[in-house]
């Protein structure tokens, strides 16, 4: 049977108390809502987020048995170079697979897992990976800084060992002009809220749950769990209501704890349920933009073998009070904030030798000595243990999903950074091997040699001026 | 069997500018100063020189690659220039270059010069450390700078050795505010200023555990080394100096990828040390040594080297500075010029830096009374390039 084997999520660890951001934009009559979303760190971004999702949908399995990779997103850093291609290597997934990017619309990340699902009950392909992730850049002083959140959701589809089985899917789709942003642009135009409400968001999703409900002769009444986005409290009910549905069997938004995490919502809110979910409990899952998709699932067995998973639950838990609404401009570059000169420096990515070194950069594979068994990082053919010294007698071997320990580290405030002072140090992993990484997602009074910590994938740099976006993995605090 | 260098090779001129940010001086200007004097202090003539070697680390900040902006400065008529660069290590190995050549016998007299013009970059400091490491480590390696990578190993000596931040650091403060004692008496020094325990402990931090006075300053300079062959050297001057040991190593990267290194010391100034010392006949080195300029870039780096040089024991140091073991009235004065912490850190004028003051020290010469050593009989000088994990050292002795 097709349906869903795994099941992970990220989201970043800042949160943006709604109380710090009325004190910053209440002047432009802007009131948020009671609550917190999630933020991006300055190192964050769509495809971080998405990466941090694989491993945790990963964790405990092979990643040789993934053989396919879909990404769904509305802010992609790349228009062009395939996001999913670049995330396929950050997880280190071997190379013949297929990927592809999902984009251009909120309901991208159901639309993806649909796809992914009916992929592989086509039998082209048997494992696929799908990565919703959004981190939106919202207009300072907008609706939207409130509303939306930062955070990614990872499934894995396949036909054996499925947690949920697939039962059935209903789409519709409108050239519905809420929301619109055109290529080059920013930020997105909103029309007016109350359109969007009345003639979106209330009406898409109660047809497109009502759809699947005719064509596969199921009640609402079925299900014990119902997901769709939460964009207007209000009418999240009353859509319930005109289903004929209980407000219990509502899945929560996560609207005041994270925000709305665009393609990623309902994939986040459908993870939230699996955490919960019993053998046999129907999951209905919808989402909304530019009409909406559907899809049914039922809990197997199976819900009980799932490993120990960060998801949505430990994610939300483990946050930290970003406390300033200037760092989170600072942190999206929509402040410009003066890093001194050496903050100028700007070294050109040699975009050849980044491919080379895809599996150093990018996966943070390094290699292991057949002879004396020694891990090193980055890869090498002369072995770096003085007593083995070996050429050639190498094998790959994956450090981005093993932990360690602080050899030695320091705070520093000459390096020119947007969260000074800059923290980095030399890690020694467990099973051997060392190098120094850039620290991340920690403070400097919290730092020890010998804190256990685990390795994150990253944004490193923007470079305007060339468009890249350059990423690279960083150590950071073992998150609960 | 190798004979090492020993006693093959003498100093015969040297010359040393003042140190600082010399807006007004370019490194043209610079060269120009070290080779004046230096040529004064030799008593010879430009036609004397057969061949020349030239130290410059970030050559553009300044002279361009390659070695032509000496002999165009100089105006050195048609002879060989060797450029060499190896970090920190930069202008011992231009001198190590002119020694080797008049010790191969390939030429009579040749000289040594090195020369750094940091103040050009607009910036305090030196550049970050990734940007200096080729393009594979530009995308994987910390984004550290050169107090933060030294910073990790004062983290892990504290961590080690059991010292807390508090003892840590005034261990540490007492190493700067030696040097400060040493720097406000030398003329050519940058820094000129006495400062006190306290004032170094309440420094804002640059790099934790690191504050300001924890470092280095950043200066231009230069400075130039005649050498000829030994047995040439008393037709020159009466007091040349002889070269005892020239010894470089470099980390083979088990610091930084293999996980024995502890982190509190510096492997390749032990291991050029060892060699340095067999190669000038010394046995005992705290005793032997009677005076050194060493790789003071930052306090913990001084601290850690009195270990790796055997002058202290392993992990004894804070006793040692502590008892004053160091101090210009001790029994091994070190940095008796001042150091890199008062001289400040042109990377390729550094090293000569450093033999000048060993070798006026050695022919009693130090410009004032109060600056003399009372007959020291050999000068050791050490430079380390790079990071603690990764890194160059070299070292020199020198003696009468």
């Amino acid at each position: 049977m097709v349906g869903i084997k795994s099941y992970g999520a990220y989201i970043p660890r800042y949160r943006m108390d709604h109380g710090t951001l009325f004190m910053a934009v209440a002047f432009l009559g802007t009131f948020p809502a009671p609550g917190e979303n999630a933020v991006a760190n300055h190192d964050e971004d769509t495809l971080t987020m998405a990466v941090g999702a694989g491993i945790d949908c990963l964790s405990g399995m092979k990643r040789e048995i993934v053989d396919g990779l879909y990404i769904a997103t509305t802010s992609q850093p790349y228009m062009v170079r395939q996001n999913s291609a670049l995330v396929a290597t950050a997880l280190d997934l071997q190379s013949s697979i297929r990927t592809a990017d999902f984009i251009g619309s909120t309901k991208s990340g159901t639309t993806a897992l649909l796809s992914a699902l009916d992929t592989v009950r086509g039998d082209t392909l048997a494992n696929i990976l799908v990565c919703a992730s959004d981190c939106r850049l919202s207009k300072p002083g907008s609706p939207q800084e409130s509303l939306y959140g930062d955070g990614a959701a990872s499934l894995l589809v396949g036909n054996d060992d499925v947690i949920a089985t697939f039962e059935g899917a209903y789409s519709v789709s409108y050239d519905f002009p809420d929301r619109w942003r055109a290529s080059g642009e920013k930020f997105e135009h909103a029309w007016e809220d109350r359109f969007i409400r009345d003639s979106g968001y209330s009406q898409f999703i109660a047809e497109v749950i009502s759809g699947l409900l005719k064509k596969y002769n199921l009640n609402i009444k079925d299900f014990a769990r119902i997901v769709y986005p939460g964009l207007y409290a209000r009418e999240h009910g009353a859509i319930a209501k005109k289903l004929g549905a209980d407000p219990a069997q509502l899945q929560d938004t996560l609207l005041s704890t994270v925000g709305d995490t665009g393609s990623a919502s309902p994939l986040m809110m459908l993870v939230a349920a699996l955490e919960d979910a019993k053998p046999g409990d129907r999951i209905l899952v919808a989402s909304f933009g530019d009409g909406g998709d559907a899809m049914s699932f039922q809990v197997t067995e199976k819900i009980k073998n799932v490993g120990s998973r960060r998801a949505v639950r430990k994610h939300i838990a483990a946050k930290k009070d970003l406390a300033s609404y200037e760092k989170y401009l600072a942190f999206r570059n929509l402040a410009p904030m003066d890093l001194g000169m050496r903050g100028e420096i700007n070294i050109k990515t040699p975009m050849s030798a980044l491919f080379r070194e895809r599996k150093v950069i990018l996966s943070l594979c390094g290699s292991k000595c057949k002879k004396c068994g020694t891990p090193q990082y980055p890869y090498q053919r002369v072995c770096v243990n003085p007593d083995c010294g070996a050429i050639d007698q190498m094998e790959d071997y994956r450090f981005s999903d093993r932990k360690g320990v602080v050899f030695t580290y320091t705070g520093d405030n000459l390096a020119a950074s947007i969260d000074p002072p800059s923290i980095y140090g030399l890690v020694d992993f467990d099973g051997g091997g060392r190098f120094w990484f850039d620290f991340t997602d920690c403070d400097l009074d919290s730092v020890k040699v010998g804190m256990p910590v685990e390795m994150t994938f990253r944004r490193r740099y923007v470079d305007e001026s060339s468009g890249v976006h350059g990423y690279s993995w960083k150590a950071a605090p073992i998150r609960a | 069997m190798a004979e090492g260098i020993r006693d093959k090779v003498a100093i015969i001129g040297m010359g040393c500018t003042k140190f600082g940010e010399l807006w007004d001086k370019s490194a043209e200007d610079l060269m120009v100063d070290a080779f004046k004097e230096c040529m004064e202090d030799a008593g010879i003539e430009k036609k004397d020189i057969n061949s020349a070697w030239f130290g410059v680390h970030f050559e553009e900040q300044s002279v361009g690659k390659g070695a032509t902006s000496l002999a165009l400065a100089l105006k050195l008529p048609f002879i060989p220039v060797t450029r060499t660069e190896n970090f920190c290590a930069t202008a011992t190995e231009a001198f190590r270059g002119a020694c080797y050549g008049v010790a191969s016998g390939a030429y009579d007299i040749a000289l040594a010069l090195g020369v750094e013009k940091l103040k050009d970059t607009g910036y305090g400091g030196l550049p970050g450390g990734p940007s200096l490491m080729g393009t594979k480590n530009a995308m994987i390696m910390p984004k550290l700078t050169a107090p933060g990578a030294f910073a990790m190993m004062a983290t892990r000596y504290f961590s080690v050795y059991g010292l807390n931040p508090e003892e840590g650091k005034r261990m540490l403060a007492k190493v700067s505010v030696k040097s400060h004692y040493n720097g406000a008496r030398n003329p050519k020094a940058h820094l000129r200023r006495e400062v006190t325990e306290e004032q170094i402990i309440n420094a804002p931090i640059i790099a934790w555990p690191l504050g300001l006075f924890d470092c280095c300053g950043v200066s231009d300079g230069s400075a130039a080394a005649i050498v000829t062959r030994a047995d040439m050297a008393k037709k020159f001057r009466p007091d040349p100096i002889r070269v005892k040991a020239l010894q470089v190593a470099l980390s083979s990267g088990e610091e930084l990828m293999y996980t024995k290194w502890d982190g509190a010391h510096v492997e390749t100034t032990y291991r050029a040390g060892k060699l340095a010392y067999k190669e000038a006949g010394v046995k005992n080195p705290r005793e032997e040594i009677s005076m050194a300029e060493v790789h003071d870039c930052f306090s913990i780096t001084e601290a850690v080297t009195m270990e790796d040089l055997q002058f202290s024991p392993r992990g004894k140091v804070k006793a040692d500075i502590e008892a004053g073991r160091f101090n210009h009235d001790g029994p091994q004065p070190i940095q008796p010029d001042g150091g890199l912490k008062c001289f400040g850190h042109p990377i390729g004028a550094s090293g000569l830096r450093m033999i000048y003051e060993m070798y006026k020290q050695l022919q009693g010469k130090a410009q004032l009374p109060e600056r003399q050593i009372k007959n020291p009989k050999l000068g050791l000088t050490h430079n380390l390039g790079g990071f603690p994990p990764m890194n160059i050292v070299s070292i020199a002795i020198v003696g009468l």
